[in-house]
C-alpha cells in the first residue's frame, strides 16, 4: 500500500486531482446533507447533465470548459428551483425535461464538430487526468468559496432546511438562501464532473449524507460524518482506480456504496442492542 | 392595550379573495382561536400577520414593542421534519435566529434561553435526543419551545394539535393556558377543534366565507355562526 500511494502521488496531475476531488467531495457532501432532507437529491443528477452538455458546446467551441459551464449550470440550478416552486409542472418532471434535452443538445453539437471521442467519454464517465491547471486553480477557489460560505451560513442552513416557514417568519430570506445553495450545488458539480463524470457525479451529493444519517441523529453529527466519510471514500477510490486501472468515478461511487451498507448495518443492528 | 390591530384586511390569492375586509384586535395576554372551515383562510391570516403574504387591502398594526420578526410562530408540521435527523437542542436553539440578521454562531445567551425556555416546556432531558425519535407530542413542545425562542410577547400556532391523541392534545392546552396566564403570553391559535377553542380561549375569530365573527367565547356560541360551525363540522375533530 505505502509503495502505491508513493508511485501515485509521484504524479502531478494525480495530486492536482486529488486536492480537487477532496474539497468537491467535502463540498458535495455539506450541501448534500441539506439537499437530500429537502428531497431536493435529484437536482444533483439533472444538473450533472446540463453540465455535461455545456461542457460539450464549450470544447465545440473551443472556450475554457469551466467558463462555459459554471454560468450555464448555475442559471439552469435557478431555474429549477423556480420550477418546483411552481405547483403546475412538478420538480421531477422538469429535471427529468431539463437534463435530457442538455444531454441531446451536447450530443448533437459534439457529433456536428468533432464527432464523439474521447473528451466525450471522459464528461459522461469522468477522468483524473481531464484537469488542466486552470482547470484546478478555478476548481480550488470555488470549492473553497462553497466551504467558506457553508461554515459561516450553517446556522441559517440549518434553519432553512428544518423548517422553511419558521425560517421565514423569523426574517429569513428564504428564496435567496435555496437560490445560494442551489448555485453552489451548480458550481460543485461542475467543477466535481471533471473527476466524476456527468453520470455519477450526483452520487457525491447524495450518498454521503445518507450513509451518515443511518448512524448520526444530529444535524451537526450528520454534517460532520458525512464530510469526512466523503473524503476517504474519494482518496480509497482513487488509490483503488490507480491500481487496479478502473475508472476513478465509478470506483468512488462502489465504495460509497460499500460505507452506506456498512453503516446502515451498524444501524441496525444498534437498534437490536 | 392592543397589541395587533387589523383593520379592513383582505388578502387576495391568484386573483381570489381569500380574506375580504377582516377587522379585529388582539389585547396584550389575551387567548385568541382563530376557527373556521377548512381552506376559509385561517392560515393565510396567520402568515399576513406575520408579513408572509401581502395584504390587498387594509392594515395591520403590531404595537406593544414587537415587530413581525419578534412573534413566536408554531407553523403546521411538514412531512419532511418526520425524518429529519436533527438533536432537540437544534431546534429549539434555531429559533434565536429571528432575533438577528446573520446567525454565524449562537452567543451564550441564546444557548441560556433555549435551555430556559426547553426547562420551561420540560423537555430539557430529551435536549440530546433526535427529533425524529420522538412522540408527536414531545415534537410539538420543541416546536414550541422554538418558537419561544423568538417569541418577545406573542405566540402564533398553526393547528398545534394536529395528529395529536386527545390526551396528549389536553396536556398541550394546560401547557399553552400556562404559558398564558402565567407568563402574560399573547397567544393566537388556529383550530378546527371548537371543543378546544371554546375551553381555552378569550375569544373567537371566526372567518370564512359565511358572516365571520369576532368576539368573546359566549357571544360566539349564541350567534348563528357559531351555532352552525359548533354543531357541525367541529364534533369530528374534538
Amino acid at each position: 500500500m505505502p509503495d502505491i500511494l508513493r508511485e501515485l502521488f509521484s504524479y502531478d496531475f494525480i495530486l492536482r486531482a486529488v486536492a480537487v476531488g477532496i474539497m468537491v467531495s467535502l463540498c458535495a457532501s455539506l450541501l448534500g446533507v441539506s439537499l437530500v432532507l429537502k428531497r431536493y437529491s435529484m437536482i444533483g443528477d439533472g444538473l450533472g447533465h446540463v453540465a455535461f452538455g455545456a461542457l460539450c458546446v464549450a470544447v465545440a467551441f473551443n472556450m475554457a470548459p469551466l467558463l462555459v459551464s459554471v454560468p450555464v449550470v448555475v442559471t439552469a440550478a435557478a431555474l429549477l428551483l423556480r420550477i418546483r416552486g411552481n405547483v403546475r409542472i412538478k420538480g421531477d418532471a422538469a429535471i427529468a425535461v431539463i437534463s435530457s434535452s442538455s444531454l441531446a443538445v451536447g450530443i448533437i453539437v459534439t457529433s456536428l464538430t468533432q464527432g464523439m471521442n474521447i473528451d466525450i467519454y471522459n464528461y459522461m464517465f469522468g477522468s483524473i487526468l481531464a484537469m488542466s491547471d486552470r482547470d484546478v486553480y478555478l476548481g480550488m477557489a470555488l470549492s473553497a468559496a462553497v466551504l467558506l460560505l457553508f461554515v459561516l451560513l450553517y446556522n441559517v442552513i440549518f434553519a432553512v432546511t428544518f423548517d422553511e416557514d419558521f425560517a421565514r417568519a423569523a426574517g429569513v430570506n428564504v428564496s435567496f438562501y435555496n437560490t445560494l445553495i442551489a448555485i453552489l450545488t451548480a458550481v460543485t458539480i461542475v467543477v466535481g464532473m471533471r473527476i466524476m463524470g456527468s453520470l455519477l457525479i450526483s452520487s457525491l451529493i447524495v450518498f454521503p449524507s445518507l450513509t451518515a444519517m443511518r448512524l448520526f441523529s444530529s444535524f451537526r453529527g450528520v454534517v460532520i460524518c458525512s464530510g469526512i466519510v466523503s473524503t476517504i471514500c474519494f482518496f480509497l477510490g482513487i488509490v483503488i482506480s490507480y491500481s487496479l486501472d478502473i475508472p476513478v468515478g465509478a470506483s468512488i461511487v462502489v465504495l460509497n456504496l460499500a460505507a452506506f451498507t456498512l453503516f446502515f448495518a451498524a444501524g441496525s443492528l444498534r437498534k437490536y442492542f | 392595550m392592543s397589541i395587533l390591530k387589523a383593520e379592513k384586511i383582505s388578502v387576495e390569492y391568484e386573483g381570489t379573495a381569500v380574506l375580504k375586509d377582516l377587522s379585529f384586535r388582539i389585547e396584550k395576554g389575551e387567548f385568541l382561536a382563530v376557527v373556521g372551515e377548512n381552506g376559509s383562510g385561517k392560515s393565510t391570516l396567520i402568515k399576513a400577520i406575520l408579513g408572509l403574504v401581502g395584504l390587498s387591502s387594509g392594515s395591520i398594526r403590531l404595537d406593544g414593542g414587537i415587530k413581525s420578526g419578534g412573534i413566536g410562530y408554531l407553523p403546521q408540521q411538514r412531512e419532511v421534519q418526520k425524518d429529519f435527523p436533527a438533536a432537540v437542542y437544534e431546534v429549539v436553539l434555531s429559533g434565536c435566529l429571528a432575533s438577528r440578521r446573520i446567525v454565524t454562531f449562537y452567543s451564550p445567551d441564546d444557548k441560556r434561553l433555549a435551555l430556559r425556555n426547553m426547562e420551561l416546556l420540560e423537555i430539557a432531558d430529551l435536549r440530546k435526543r433526535s427529533f425524529r425519535d420522538l412522540s408527536g407530542g414531545q415534537q410539538q413542545r420543541v416546536l414550541l419551545a422554538r418558537a419561544l425562542c423568538s417569541a418577545k410577547a406573542m405566540l402564533i400556532l398553526d393547528e398545534p394539535t394536529a395528529g395529536l391523541d386527545p390526551l396528549i392534545s389536553s396536556e398541550f392546552y394546560g401547557l399553552l393556558g400556562r404559558l398564558n396566564r402565567e407568563n402574560g403570553m399573547t397567544i393566537i391559535m388556529v383550530s378546527h377543534d371548537i371543543e378546544a377553542a371554546k375551553e381555552n380561549a378569550g375569544r373567537i375569530l371566526h372567518v370564512g366565507t359565511g358572516p365571520c365573527f369576532f368576539g368573546s367565547v359566549r357571544e360566539y356560541l349564541r350567534s348563528d355562526t357559531g351555532k352552525r360551525f359548533s354543531n357541525g363540522n367541529a364534533g369530528h375533530s374534538a
